[in-house]
């Protein structure tokens, strides 16, 4: 019985390893002074600095934030809608074939999304002369279409869990449906619908193959711009952007888990005053 | 005789092919508290959805102060229900939920602040009104639930369960804040229970509900004296039934003849009792004298104490009888112990009033 722990401790480090070495040894590197990527040049941070005085980086990322930040949130907009239509309003025609649609973007491979947005942006600027070029607009409809499916799932499952009796007692104190949705069923699963926006957000913010598909001239996303940089070979200043991308993300993580586990407590503490309270 | 404020008139309803709730018969007068008594399953939260409006009949018509109810959905009918699970909103401090209903109301502001404040008061829970539902306790939880379905004045309350949740002492305080505040409103209240008890202490009439179907409705003393049913009789306190047939009927009473018991049953004979009919006859615990020598009178058994539970002010014996079969009988101790008590294993003899034995045909 004594052995066992030490073996899961094992491959528990070995999982880790695994993981967190490749990110560690890019950090690491990003910090190279030589151009090679192999040799240790000893430190230094002129990439970062290469990095920074560089307009090409500047632009792609700026690009990646606002699509990311408008198709996420139409992708919310509309995933929430489809969330709600598929958990409360039961009995519709065709409500399974519609929730069984919803959840097979989530397996379809990201190649076959790509190249039938594509051919759909195709057919459309033949037809009705829209969109003309392929660049933010495109890649920003598609990312919505993409993202909107785990937005759907999200709030769909969160509502299934929710207490259908508080709605009916809003309805039972004189509220229409549409007062319901917008008085108690938004604000008590708000926190699905943040996480669905930032799924959709972080989703968006780093993906290659469908926006590769959608992309027109002169319209680089980040993530586009890493790829074909490193198609070139890995040069230190993509580690010195890739350890700066693991530390945002990273904070922003931590924050979030934070800020959650301080709810947590803070709900805790207020159970027991209030069942105190009343002894 | 006033009409009856809910009329509730041949309602079913159906979920596929299971029947939850089978032709329900009712009346509610205005001003009343009414509840539905009955087992788990049994259809009370379904009936009480109906009225609410959640649900619709499958079949018959719901009357609300003489107006048909057919297709009003729950945010126009003048009805408020109090959940089984108080259904508080979560998000909400205990003021914004009793304050809800009322944005539908055409008032000032400051006669909104005004009501709240009194429903508050009258729950006793003003010094908790900016807390949130998760951060107060369970029984305060479902006063701010009964605030808040009393604060937009319904002209009549719907209680699921509205005191499952307490302890027992807190469950007989609330009772009576219950019938206190319900007096003081004047709202028409529907309860439903489980508990008998609890039935018996709130409501002016008692409806017994048993798959689906309403078996008798009435005051408690109509239920508690004279059920209608082996199963009323059974459900509503405590019984010993004896099954027999009828031999004569004479004026005000029947003759029973029970197997095995040695004598037979002198009972208040009911409508549709006739002679050679094979009836039941209940017997409650209180209304039996147990004696050591013989009383005079039509009933008289004889036993022998099997079991005495002492409860102080009284006691319960188990009487074992000719037939072998056991009788519960409430002894109530008017007078000290040396006073010659009946003991273990003594012989004793039964004795009733042909009134006091109730004579069941269904
Ligand atoms: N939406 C529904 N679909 C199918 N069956 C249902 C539905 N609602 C209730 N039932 C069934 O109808 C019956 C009556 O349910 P109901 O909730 O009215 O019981 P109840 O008397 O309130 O019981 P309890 O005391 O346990 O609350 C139950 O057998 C239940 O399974
Ligand atoms: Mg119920």
């Amino acid at each position: 019985m004594r052995r066992r722990p030490i073996f899961l401790i094992s491959v528990l480090c070995f999982g880790f390893a695994f993981f967190y070495i490749p990110i560690l040894s890019m950090i690491v590197y990003s910090f190279n002074g030589s151009r090679l990527a192999t040799v240790w040049g000893g430190f230094s941070t002129k990439w970062y600095v290469s990095l920074f005085s560089n307009r090409q980086v500047g632009a792609a990322l700026l690009l990646s934030l606002k699509i990311a930040l408008i198709s996420a949130t139409m992708a919310t907009i509309l995933g929430t809608m489809a969330g709600i239509a598929l958990a409360r309003f039961r009995r519709f025609k065709g409500r399974l074939f519609f929730s069984g649609m919803v959840t097979a973007p989530l397996i379809m491979p990201d190649v076959i999304t790509g190249i039938s947005s594509l051919m759909l942006f195709i057919l459309m600027a033949e037809w009705i002369g829209w969109p003309a070029t392929r660049g933010f607009t495109t890649i920003t409809l598609a990312h919505i279409t993409f993202s909107m499916v785990y937005v759907t799932t999200i709030v769909q499952s969160r509502l299934i869990s929710a207490e259908r009796d508080i709605e009916e007692a809003a309805m039972d104190l004189g509220s229409k449906p549409w007062q319901v949705l917008w008085d108690i069923t938004l604000p008590v699963i708000f926190p699905a619908i943040l996480s669905g926006w930032l799924l959709a957000f972080t989703i968006s913010l780093d993906e290659v193959v469908i926006t590769s598909f959608t992309t027109g001239p002169g319209n680089t996303t980040l993530p586009l711009l890493i790829w074909s940089k490193v198609k070139l070979g890995v040069t230190p200043d993509i580690n010195a952007l890739a350890t700066i991308i693991v530390l945002v993300v990273g904070i922003g993580v931590v924050i979030a888990g934070w800020l959650m586990n301080r709810a947590e407590k803070q709900r805790d503490r207020d159970a027991r005053l209030a069942y105190r309270a009343n002894e | 005789m006033q009409d009856p404020f809910v009329r509730i008139e041949g309602v079913s309803k159906l979920f596929g092919a299971f029947q939850a709730v089978r032709d329900v018969n009712l009346t509610v007068g205005k001003g009343e508290i009414f509840a539905l008594l009955g087992g788990s399953g049994c259809g009370k939260t379904t009936l009480l959805r109906m009225l609410a409006g959640f649900e619709e009949p499958s079949a018959g018509r719901i009357f609300l102060d003489g107006q048909d109810m057919t297709g009003v959905p729950p945010w126009e009918r003048p009805v408020h229900m109090m959940f089984q699970s108080y259904a508080l909103f979560p998000h909400m401090s205990v003021e914004k939920n009793v304050a809800y209903g009322l944005k539908h109301e055409r008032m000032t502001k400051a006669e909104r602040e005004e009501r709240v404040r009194a429903m508050l008061d009258l729950v006793q829970l003003t010094q908790f009104a900016h807390r949130k539902p998760h951060q107060i306790s369970g029984g305060q939880r479902q006063r701010v639930a009964l605030a808040r379905a009393l604060a937009r004045q319904p002209k009549l309350l719907l209680l699921d369960e509205p005191l499952a949740a307490l302890d027992k002492k807190l469950r007989e305080q609330t009772q009576f804040e219950l019938m206190s505040i319900q007096e003081r409103t004047g709202v028409t209240f529907i309860v439903v229970t489980h508990d008998q008890e609890e039935a018996m202490t709130l409501a002016d009439r008692i409806a017994v509900m048993d798959k689906g179907q309403v078996r008798q409705s009435g005051t408690p003393t109509d239920i508690y004296e004279y059920p209608n049913s082996r199963f009323v009789a059974g459900f509503i306190g405590s019984i010993t039934s004896f099954d027999g047939r009828v031999t004569a009927v004479e004026g005000e009473v029947s003759r029973v003849d029970v197997p095995g018991l040695g004598t037979e049953i002198v009972a208040r004979s009911v409508a549709g009792a006739a002679s050679g009919q094979a009836v039941t006859v209940a017997l409650r615990p209180e209304k039996v004298t147990l004696t050591r020598d013989r009383l005079e009178g039509p009933n008289a058994i004889a036993g022998e104490i099997k079991d005495i539970a002492y409860f102080g002010k009284d006691s319960l014996y188990r009487v074992t009888l000719p037939s072998g079969q056991l009788i519960a009988v409430h002894g109530v101790n008017a007078k000290r112990a040396e006073a010659g008590r009946p003991d273990w294993h003594d012989k004793v003899w039964l004795s009733f009033d042909p009134a006091a034995a109730i004579l069941l045909t269904e």
